[in-house]
């Protein structure tokens, strides 16, 4: 059908050149060659920011170790933070977003596709900035190398005094430069779902994914353009003499940490909204049954985006604030939890009574099920003022957030990648592997971040390099550590998977899962125009309406 | 059951959506209005807290010419657009060259004062927070109005060019908001920096 016609003849690819090819890549407009672009850029990094976890966990696998030094080992969980946040996440949700969102809508491309060639080369220039502070952190003064102030980067570590030479300037710069590109990106992906959707397709009728990355869009909007105007601040306070986080002239420390935090927690949100969008495409699909309370899922999202953005001191409650302060967001950290809960059992009520079906991205969203809930509720324990007095700065805290981001946000993103891959490269992959990489990375995954905690509820801070024997932590630190080593055999089965799979897989047509949006009326991979023609929808399952013309969806929307 | 595609059917009109040359210019207005609110709150949040003078009080002199030249210039702007609309290109011309030089007094008072304030008073980024916050935030907002001026200058010139139509109009309204924007933004930054914080 469609996908004969359309398919690109091999002869036509063999025939251009490999620095031709390059070319076509380099001067892209096109979000589905952007997206891709975003995908493997935010993979390369997964590496690295991995590799960098690896090197902390190796030296604290047992205490008084000496794999790296101090000041190597606080380089290391500050690029790892770094990394894995800004070089690692975004780009990968946005990469699923570019090649998602319009084919989803019906759109031939983002509204503005410059801008989103644009964001993306930010970006990536943005994380090239970053590593070249190895090379180039020491600067003229011949001091520091790359950035080693932590993730947060709380004054005064940025402080001439403490940060000397470039390293806090890299820093600095790289996330400024990938904030512009966040900013370009999110106002494309808005003005793409407001202004791009084809015939029929009402806010109401949008999938889901399209609506969470609306809503995602919106929070990179208020979250990251905080976190660009104090890393102006600082760049003022650094380069031009400025006072503004300088506490011997009267500025304040702390107000560096509200607005660090006013853009870091909902950047949570950021990065754990499209995770939601992941699922709720895919249980659906995997569970043959539509999404259960469609317009509950919406509301609650909107909902988390605006509560999400007054938690953000919760952060904070060691720093000394006043009760009300304390009082209040504690109460808005569990509001919080009500929409999260909401869509947790919505996902349950999709599932309750389908036909499951456990392939490798239900799987994966099934472990996030799980997963997420417990890190959830990790969430709430924090969020109470005294008990956070107590845990907040240990390993508790690190084992919480790595539970949201790994057991979460990572498996729904493995989902993902599992569940889209035969509709961006044309071919399955391989059920096997995927499996093996889904058991293998539930053990590693398990070993590492629930005995993560207990060494937290010991007294284990975070950010240490190393730490007396006898304390009970070393036998829990060893496992942490042979977890770790699991999870990265698993990332390798999974990057194995892909890349075999790319060149070895079985056909997948057009529409592999029997699914419902549009994305799978097209040929995968689809053209670079994506629809022939502009489809016309009626329901929230367009594909659906045309699969079963007897029985289609709008009789009952 | 693989291969579901769409019958023919007609490409309706898109009339109910909203242009996104507006939608995307709102967005960036709203991620400025998040940059300058963290601005300002550092403002506010500085206000008396320098350890040593000069203190605003000394220093600061209302910019009334500067501030009226500045909001005059979002009504140039609009009849600009609004006779670019209605195709009469040399009207257009006279209001935009309006609004371009309304722009620019207001940037050259910022200049003087500045430079009153650098080399008279001896205040400059790193004298106090006072200098580091007012020259952080009128820098910014005179940063925008900066990136403006050069958009209204490039357009002038292509106005003189006989390159600018009607059909253009919706782009160059687009423009006037972020225009608009940045004389609200000083609105805000007058009130806070001379009217609370002096």
């Amino acid at each position: 059908m469609a996908s004969d016609s359309i398919a690109i003849n091999p002869a036509d690819v063999a025939t251009r050149s490999v620095s031709e090819r390059l070319h076509d890549w380099v001067v892209t407009v096109d979000h589905k060659k952007l997206g891709i672009m975003y995908i493997v850029y935010a993979l390369i990094f997964l590496v690295i920011g991995g590799i960098e976890a690896t090197v902390m966990r190796i030296q604290l696998m047992r205490p008084h170790n000496d794999f790296v030094s101090p000041q190597v080992f606080n380089r290391m969980f500050t690029m790892h933070g770094t990394t894995m946040i800004f070089f690692v996440v975004i780009p990968v949700m946005f990469g699923f977003a570019n090649y998602l969102v319009p084919l989803m809508i019906g759109a031939r491309d983002m509204a503005f596709p410059r801008l989103n060639a644009f964001s993306f080369w930010l970006t990536a220039f943005g994380g090239l900035l970053l590593y070249f502070s190895f090379v180039g952190g020491s600067g003229l003064y011949g001091a520091g190398n790359a950035p080693d102030m932590g993730w947060w980067a709380y004054a005064p570590l940025t402080a001439r005094a403490f940060s000397p030479g470039h390293s806090a300037d890299y820093w600095t710069l790289a996330l400024l430069v990938s904030g512009f590109g966040s900013v370009g990106t999110a106002i494309n992906i808005i003005a793409t779902v407001i202004c791009m959707r084809c015939p029929g397709m009402t806010l109401s009728r949008m999938p889901l994914f399209a609506w969470l990355n609306l809503v995602m869009a919106f929070m990179v909007i208020l979250a990251i353009c905080p976190l660009t105007a104090a890393q102006v601040m600082l760049c003022v306070d650094r380069y031009l003499g400025g006072h503004f986080f300088d506490t011997q002239a009267g500025g304040s420390a702390v107000l560096w940490m509200h607005f660090f935090w006013i853009f870091g927690h909902p950047e949570v949100y950021v990065l754990v909204i499209p995770a939601f969008a992941f699922l709720s495409e895919i249980i659906p699909v995997f569970s043959r049954k539509p999404i259960f309370g469609y317009p509950v899922m919406v509301a609650a999202t909107v909902c988390i985006g605006f509560v999400s953005l007054s938690v953000w001191a919760h952060h904070m409650f060691t720093v000394g604030m006043n009760s009300y302060a304390n009082s209040f967001f504690a109460i808005t950290t569990f509001a919080v939890g009500v929409p999260t809960g909401i869509k947790i059992f919505n996902w349950l009520g999709t599932m309750w009574g389908g036909r499951i079906q456990f392939k490798v991205p239900m799987l994966f969203c099934i472990g996030f099920l799980f997963q997420f809930l417990i890190a959830g509720l990790t969430g709430i324990m924090l969020g109470t003022a005294p008990f956070n007095w107590q845990l907040s700065g240990s390993y508790f805290v690190v084992a919480h957030f790595h539970y949201v981001i790994v057991g979460g946000i990572l498996f729904a993103l493995f989902g993902a990648f599992y569940y889209w891959y035969p509709k961006i490269t044309g071919r399955m992959f391989n059920e096997t592997l995927g499996k093996l990489h889904f058991w293998l990375f539930v053990i590693g995954f398990h070993l590492t971040f629930d005995l993560m905690h207990i060494p937290g509820l010991l007294g284990m801070p975070r950010r240490i390099y190393t730490y007396e024997p006898g304390r009970g932590w070393d036998t829990l630190n060893f496992l942490v550590t042979i977890g770790a080593f699991v999870q990265g055999v698993a990332i390798l089965v999974f990057v194995a998977n892909l890349i075999i799979s790319c060149f070895q897989g079985a056909q997948a047509g057009n529409d592999p899962w029997d699914a419902w949006t549009l994305e799978w009326s097209t040929s995968s991979p689809p053209p670079a125009y994506n629809f022939a023609q502009i489809p016309v929808v009626e329901s929230r399952r367009p594909l659906w309406d045309i699969k079963h013309p007897e029985d289609p969806d709008w009789k009952y929307e | 059951m693989s291969s579901a595609t769409f019958t023919d059917s007609p490409i309706e009109s898109r009339g109910t959506l909203p242009s996104r040359g507006r939608v995307g210019m709102l967005s960036l207005i709203a991620a400025e209005s998040a940059i300058f609110t963290i601005f300002v709150v550092a403002y506010l949040f500085y206000i008396g807290k320098s350890l040593s003078g000069p203190t605003p009080s000394d220093v600061l002199t209302i910019p009334v010419f500067g501030t009226l030249c500045l909001l005059s210039s979002s009504l140039t702007i609009h009849l600009a657009v609004r006779t670019l609309r209605n195709a009469k290109i040399l009207s257009f011309g006279f209001w935009w060259f309006l609004t371009l030089m309304l722009g620019t007094i207001f940037l050259i008072g910022t200049g003087r004062e500045w430079h009153r304030m650098i080399f008279d008073e001896g205040l400059t980024v790193s004298t106090n927070l006072f200098g580091t916050t007012y020259y952080s935030l009128v820098g910014l907002h005179a940063f925008h109005v900066t990136v403006g001026l050069i958009v209204i200058a490039i357009v002038m010139t292509l106005t003189v060019l006989g390159k600018v139509g009607s059909k253009y109009s919706e782009r160059l309204e687009v423009f006037s908001l972020y225009w608009h924007f940045v004389d609200v933004v000083w609105v805000v930054v007058f009130t806070v920096v001379y009217v609370i914080g002096r």
